[in-house]
């Protein structure tokens, strides 16, 4: 991405989002009210944040590849499985996809 | 404003603090994405809602066009909106106040405000502000932390940066995953990222994702 467009995405993201909270603060709240809105837009996080962890984990442009990122992302998992903190979860992936990317 | 429960400021700070590792987390994933330290800390000055942060830097890491980008924050931080409506009528505030206010609507910030119901609304107005602001404050840091130390470690596979980033993803999707509902439509949503993979642009099957929860989110269940 060019230095411009990394620009662009950075102020239209900040844009966008301060836009998105203050409607928030500024609507009638029966504007949001819709039941189906809000079902659907709680289950917007879980959906993209799911997604994201198949990009960034298991893709490479447009294609799904298996390397060092999945073992990274298979400690991740047993770390949270066995309730291990944030911090714990993302250094323990960091590490072994690390030693998977050097013994490679 | 009156003297606030010492619980009140125990909930904001812990909150504030524990917050400060995905500060960390993000600054290392924008830079390791291409984007600068300043730019790295202009995001959470800014843009400040981690979701949005992560996935904009996330869908340009993996060679998304700007627009994807843009469009992944923008619908992560819509459920922002609704928290707002929420925390309006508690804050009364205009002007000035209310477009900060506004800017420290997040997830965090909402939820010690409505932890706070059984205490008063005073203390869940001043749980509000005193996360918000906690929150900003080591956000910020953080992040500034995180992008330098990352520009100073060079290659982001080396150091196992690429796999941190799906990992702070797994780890933000993992607590919202309460009910075997939640689960499915999080395994949902993965399966379809995988499917769609080859056949979409780099970076829409996250956006494509949305469809997942329309789709489970259209009937009461």
């Amino acid at each position: 991405m060019s230095a411009t467009m990394l620009w662009v995405v950075l102020i239209a993201t900040s844009a966008f989002c301060f836009a998105i909270k203050l409607v928030g603060h500024s609507v009638p709240d029966r504007w949001l009210a819709n039941a189906r809105l809000q079902r659907i837009n709680a289950l917007i996080p879980i959906a993209l944040l799911s997604a994201l962890v198949i990009a960034e984990g298991l893709v490479t442009k447009t294609h799904v590849v298996i390397d060092h990122r999945l073992a990274g992302l298979a400690v991740a998992l047993a770390a949270l499985f066995a309730k291990a903190p944030f911090p714990v979860v993302v250094v323990a992936a960091a590490v072994t996809s690390a030693l998977v990317y050097h013994l490679h | 404003m009156t003297r606030a429960p010492s619980a009140t400021v125990r909930d904001a700070l812990s909150v504030s603090l524990t917050v400060g590792f995905y500060g960390v987390a993000f600054g290392a994933a924008s830079v390791a994405a291409g984007f600068s330290v300043l730019q790295s800390c202009l995001f959470s000055l800014l843009t400040f809602t981690g979701a949005s942060q992560f996935a904009a830097v996330g869908v340009v890491a993996s060679g998304g066009a700007g627009l994807s980008a843009i469009a992944a924050a923008a619908m992560l931080g819509t459920r922002n909106a609704l928290y707002g409506i929420q925390m309006a009528p508690l804050l009364k505030v205009k002007g000035l106040k209310r477009a900060a206010a506004a800017q420290i609507t997040i997830d965090e910030s909402t939820g010690v405000a409505l932890a706070q119901a059984s205490r008063g609304t005073e203390a869940m107005r001043f749980g509000f502000w005193l996360t918000g602001t906690g929150v900003f404050i080591f956000w910020n840091v953080f992040t500034f932390l995180g992008a330098y130390g990352a520009k100073s470690l060079g290659n982001p596979a080396s150091w196992g940066l690429d796999a941190a980033v799906p990992a702070a993803f797994l780890g933000l999707v993992w607590p919202r995953l309460e009910t075997t509902f939640l689960r499915i439509v999080a395994a949902s949503a993965m399966v379809f990222a995988l499917l769609v993979t080859p056949w979409l642009p780099a970076g829409l099957p996250i956006i494509a994702s949305a469809l997942v929860a329309v789709t489970f989110g259209w009937r009461e269940r």
